[in-house]
């Protein structure tokens, strides 16, 4: 290898790594401000201009926060929550989602279209004729009816995303399978649901996520038996701006977690890209 | 493809995390926990309430329930107004009520009347509390019976950092201010203040300025909040609302509660709700002054903000209710709640002397305000039920075309009457006060 | 739709029904119509009765039909503000944010040293919520926030009022960042997920016959990605109408979007009819754009390899 090539290698490494670590702080800094402006004492958010560098760490808005009423209670909630409409929206979408990506039948479009139309009524329209239907059968007030809604609101997404996976799978393996005896049942089981279970798991986490961040539609449909994101978010805008600051950390630190745990997955499907 | 064994790993993963999902529904309470330290069902009132929303006014308010009313398990929930309205007209109309307490200020109870109960026993035994004959009037929300008992009263003053006062005109009295000295305090101070204006409104989207504009400037330069809308008298307060936007810090829009900018040195002076404004003083009594509104041509307009607490039709612990608000209205713990939350005492109470020196400030100048021989007491919007969020909005919009969009006085006040009297026709309300109050008349701007 | 159908039909159903319909010949149609029957019926249940009600409220009064909530609707100050700061966001947003995943992508797939946190740290506002998010930008851009505070310290201001009502530039800007920073993970995620459909070996093909680096983005991994592009670009479009939170964290309703108002309409002015026209405009414009992306988008080779 000649001196120029590998120059000019290296000067393109060079590179990479500095646009990738723009990106980062673009991408990061955020989240270091964020977690600054809510380990930061009262008085010192009141200074001007803010120390940059965490110069005065007080756990004590943090905490006032963290010991609010109903956090534990809304934490538990939430995972309820998440992991009902998790299962109930991939145990609807995932059919849906194969069928979207296997078939191509009349009416696809319009049922595409209509999966969407869920996302594009605003929630506030969407939750309060919901509230009195639930109110009526005694769904209200339990995280059984934010599951349901969390789920029609996950819907379109898990059926696009599953859609996609399921296109990636080639058709010819799962065909091979169905030519060596296999029922279409069995053949989906056996050669296309592992295949796809990376991208399945992705559209899981993202659907958990999704449930986990949506406010509005559980403070509508919930009095006692509140989400966490609804029991702390929602009053926040009357609170001071440092606990403001606290919730709005305390609400990035879960995402962390989340995308810890997600990472694995997406980078399942991202070494089969790379192999 | 991919090779078997991550294949397997996964299998394995997914499952595991599929009956850990599977089981903790089953593990925990049925519908889900309680995030309001007390379950209904359990014989637990639930008390909804638009009030104490910031979390340590909640944490507070809540110590107090402990507090003061130990026999009964109180559930707390502190709502934003929509959501308030959204669950109780849910409930009653769908005829299963949860909640037991409904708790906000005066123009949140009023779209309810009809779903609230009677609450004339209450009342009756609650004689010698010693409520305000006005007060009681209002409670009963324009109808013959009381639909809510009183609970806290507040009303909005100037905080005025003391480093403002040396721009003070000279003559001018800061606690005997009128709107001309003030305007030309304000515009001394941006002067002096290397061209930064040290006034703050709270003109944010959770801010109360419609009231200063329903309750202090249109009073004081109209002597009226509804019927003079548009006339050259009103025309003459948006013109003075307009120099005075011009020396008002326009990060205003931004500001919900003053007490903040305040602190932070952002603002010097600021008019807003007592509750909001208690914050400012606090670490630093001395460095403040608390002063009432200034006075126009008309006098000294200022509003009257009660919150009261009312018992939906339908609730399920209704006589635990009614316990709770006995001992709400007890002396003891409306002073608590003034201590503590700076809301003030609706029964007939003497101040203690041992008020935290930012409570005592802010009770002084309202007693001021509500005492000067030229007083013109004006009430939010009585009567308008769900609609009072589109009479204020009126109020809002005329401010934001004439102060931050610079239309043309005259004509906007014209169209916006316009959307006031639509609004005003459909409701067929009497006015309220300071605009002469006459039953079975439809209030309507002249 | 009726009215195009008979033209769709050939593109969407013939060249796909070659590869799946032989061998599937005998539940030919209930198979797909089965699998989807839950999915309809659940979003039936949960979403057409909220609907129902919401045309009800917008266009009816009292029994008759009324266009009163929809004239107030547009002669509501804030209304056109809000109908155009709507679109100039998904206008300068989108195509910036799909750029900007698309070169997020491109710069992990060439494995750079640290890949793994890159991924990590570019994916966290995935899971941020959009409140939270809101809050997160507040610290930064308000009057003494962080950027003040950094501009200061470096001597270069004392101060901009970056969310100031009269600063509509700098409001929107300030906006449009923290949507860049908050929703483009999601796209970024299904364009790393797409580019598992480009073989490495189509590319490397590429490279050794001389293609430019240019050349193979433009020939062999976007016409791979139009699938996920697609997904993406509807998804993105649909959700960034509805994006309200964010703007109404940093500017209050200086900056109103058209989701915000519906919500300003319903929980503060308590007028649902109003709210509901609004949001029938938001579903309106959301079922359009779709509606154009799956057609422009459609691409048939695409059809052919299913």
């Amino acid at each position: 290898m000649t001196a120029t090539v590998r120059g000019r290698r290296r000067r393109r490494v060079v590179l990479l790594q500095a646009t990738c670590a723009l990106v980062t702080l673009f991408m990061a800094l955020p989240i270091y401000l964020i977690a600054l402006a809510a380990l930061s004492s009262r008085e010192s958010l009141n200074r001007f201009p803010l120390p940059l560098l965490p110069t005065d760490v007080s756990t004590e808005t943090f905490r006032a926060f963290l010991s609010a009423t109903g956090v534990i209670g809304g934490f538990q909630n939430s995972v309820e929550v998440g992991v009902i409409t998790l299962l109930l929206s991939l145990a609807v979408g995932v059919p849906a989602g194969y069928a979207v990506a296997r078939y191509a039948f009349r009416g696809r479009d319009p049922y595409q279209l209509f999966l969407l139309l869920t996302r594009a009524l605003p929630i506030v329209v969407l939750s309060v004729p919901l509230a009195s239907v639930f109110l009526t059968t005694d769904l209200y007030d339990t995280t059984y009816a934010v599951a349901l809604l969390h789920t029609a609101l996950a819907l379109p997404t898990t059926v696009l995303i599953t859609s996609a996976v399921f296109v990636a799978v080639p058709v010819e393996h799962e065909e091979a399978a169905v030519v060596f005896g296999a029922t279409p049942l069995r053949a989906f089981l056996r050669v296309v649901l592992p295949q796809a279970l990376p991208g399945i798991a992705a559209a899981a986490i993202f659907t958990f996520v999704t449930s986990w961040n949506e406010v509005l539609g559980a403070a509508i449909l919930t009095l006692n038996r509140r989400t966490l994101p609804a029991q702390v978010l929602l009053t926040l805008p009357d609170s001071p701006l440092a606990y403001r600051f606290a919730g709005g950390f305390a609400l990035v630190l879960p995402a962390l977690v989340f995308i810890a745990i997600m990472r694995r997955y997406l980078l399942n499907m991202w070494s089969t890209t790379i192999r | 493809m991919i090779d078997a064994s991550s294949i397997h790993l996964n299998r394995r993963t997914l499952l595991g995390l599929g009956l850990t999902a599977a089981a903790a529904p089953a593990l925990s309470a049925c519908g889900g926990a309680s995030t309001t330290g007390a379950d209904t069902g359990s014989g637990a009132v639930s008390f909804l309430s638009t009030q104490f929303t910031p979390i340590e006014e909640r944490q507070r308010f809540e110590a107090i329930l402990k507090d003061r009313v130990p026999d009964v398990p109180v559930a707390y929930n502190p709502v934003e107004a929509g959501v308030f309205a959204s669950t109780l007209t849910s409930q009653v109309d769908a005829k299963k009520v949860q909640v037991s307490l409904a708790g906000g200020v005066h123009g949140d109870l009023a779209p309810y009347a009809n779903r609230f109960e009677d609450l004339d026993d209450v009342m009756g035994a609650l004689g010698d509390r010693g409520f305000p004959d006005e007060i009681a009037t209002l409670a009963k929300l324009g109808g013959g019976s009381t639909k809510y008992i009183p609970w806290m009263q507040a009303s909005y003053v100037l905080a005025v950092n003391k480093k403002a006062l040396q721009w003070l005109p000279p003559g001018a009295d800061v606690q005997r201010l009128t709107y001309d000295q003030f305007l030309d305090w304000m515009t001394r101070a941006r002067q002096g203040n290397g061209g930064r204006p040290v006034l703050g409104l709270p003109c944010g989207p959770k801010g109360l300025y419609h009231r200063f504009f329903q309750g202090y400037l249109l009073p004081s330069f109209t002597g009226a909040q509804v019927t003079g809308f548009r006339g050259p008298e009103a025309a003459t307060a948006w013109q003075y609302m307009k120099d005075l936007w011009a020396n008002t810090a326009t990060a205003s829009t931004n500001y919900d509660y003053m007490q903040e900018p305040l602190q932070r040195g952002e603002v010097l002076v600021a008019w807003d709700h007592v509750a909001r404004l208690v914050g400012a003083p606090k670490d630093k009594p001395d460095e403040w002054v608390m002063a009432p509104a200034p006075r126009g041509p008309k006098g000294l307009g200022y509003m009257l903000i009660i919150a009261g607490i009312a018992i939906p039709r339908g609730a399920p612990e209704e006589a635990r209710a009614k316990e709770v608000l006995t001992a709400l209205t007890a002396v003891q713990t409306q002073l608590d709640v003034l201590r503590q939350n700076a809301f003030f005492p609706v029964v007939t109470a003497a101040l203690p002397p041992d008020l935290p020196p930012a409570i005592k400030l802010e009770a002084d100048a309202v007693a001021r305000q509500q005492g000067a021989s030229d007083a013109v007491v004006a009430l939010p919007p009585i009567g308008v039920g769900s609609r009072d969020g589109e009479v204020s909005q009126v109020f809002k919009n005329t401010f934001k075309e004439i102060c931050l969009d610079n239309r043309p006085v005259q004509p906007t006040l014209d169209t916006q009457a316009r959307q006031l009297n639509s609004i005003l026709d459909e409701l067929k309300v009497p006015c309220w006060r300071p605009d002469p109050v006459e039953a079975g008349q439809t209030c309507r701007v002249r | 739709m009726t009215a195009t159908e008979p033209a769709t039909e050939p593109a969407t159903g013939s060249p796909g029904a070659p590869a799946a319909a032989p061998r599937r010949a005998r539940p030919r149609l209930p198979t797909p119509l089965l699998l989807i029957a839950p999915s309809v019926l659940f979003l039936a249940a949960l979403f057409l009765w909220p609907l129902l009600v919401g045309i009800g409220q917008a266009v009816t009064d009292d029994g008759g039909g009324t266009t009163r909530y929809l004239r107030r609707m547009v002669d509501d100050p804030y209304f056109w503000p809000a109908t155009r700061n709507t679109v100039l966001l998904i206008v300068v947003l989108i195509p910036l944010q799909f750029a900007f995943a698309i070169a997020m992508a491109l710069l992990l797939r060439e494995k750079p040293r640290l890949s793994g946190l890159y991924f990590y740290l570019w994916t966290v506002p995935l899971a941020i919520s959009d409140l939270a998010a809101g809050l997160v930008w507040l610290a930064i851009f308000t009057d003494r926030g962080y950027l003040n505070s950094l501009l200061s310290g470096l001597g270069l201001s004392d101060g901009y009022g970056w969310l100031h009502y009269d600063h509509d530039l700098t409001m929107f800007l300030a906006v449009l960042v923290a949507e860049l920073w908050r929703s483009t993970s999601l796209v970024l995620v299904i364009v790393v997920a797409g580019l598992q459909n480009v073989p490495r070996d189509y590319d490397e093909a590429a490279a050794v016959f001389g293609a430019s680096y240019r050349q193979r983005l433009r020939y062999v991994i976007l016409p791979q990605l139009r699938p996920s592009l697609q997904v993406a670009l509807i998804l993105r479009t649909i959700l960034g109408l509805q994006t309200f939170a964010v703007a109404q964290a940093l500017t209050g309703r200086n900056f109103p979007l058209l989701v915000g108002e519906a919500y300003q309409w319903y929980i503060v002015l308590q007028n649902e009819h109003v709210a509901a026209a609004i949001a029938l405009v938001i579903l309106a414009a959301s079922m359009v754009t779709a509606i154009v992306y799956l057609r422009v988008l459609r691409d048939p080779a695409v059809e052919v390899r299913r």
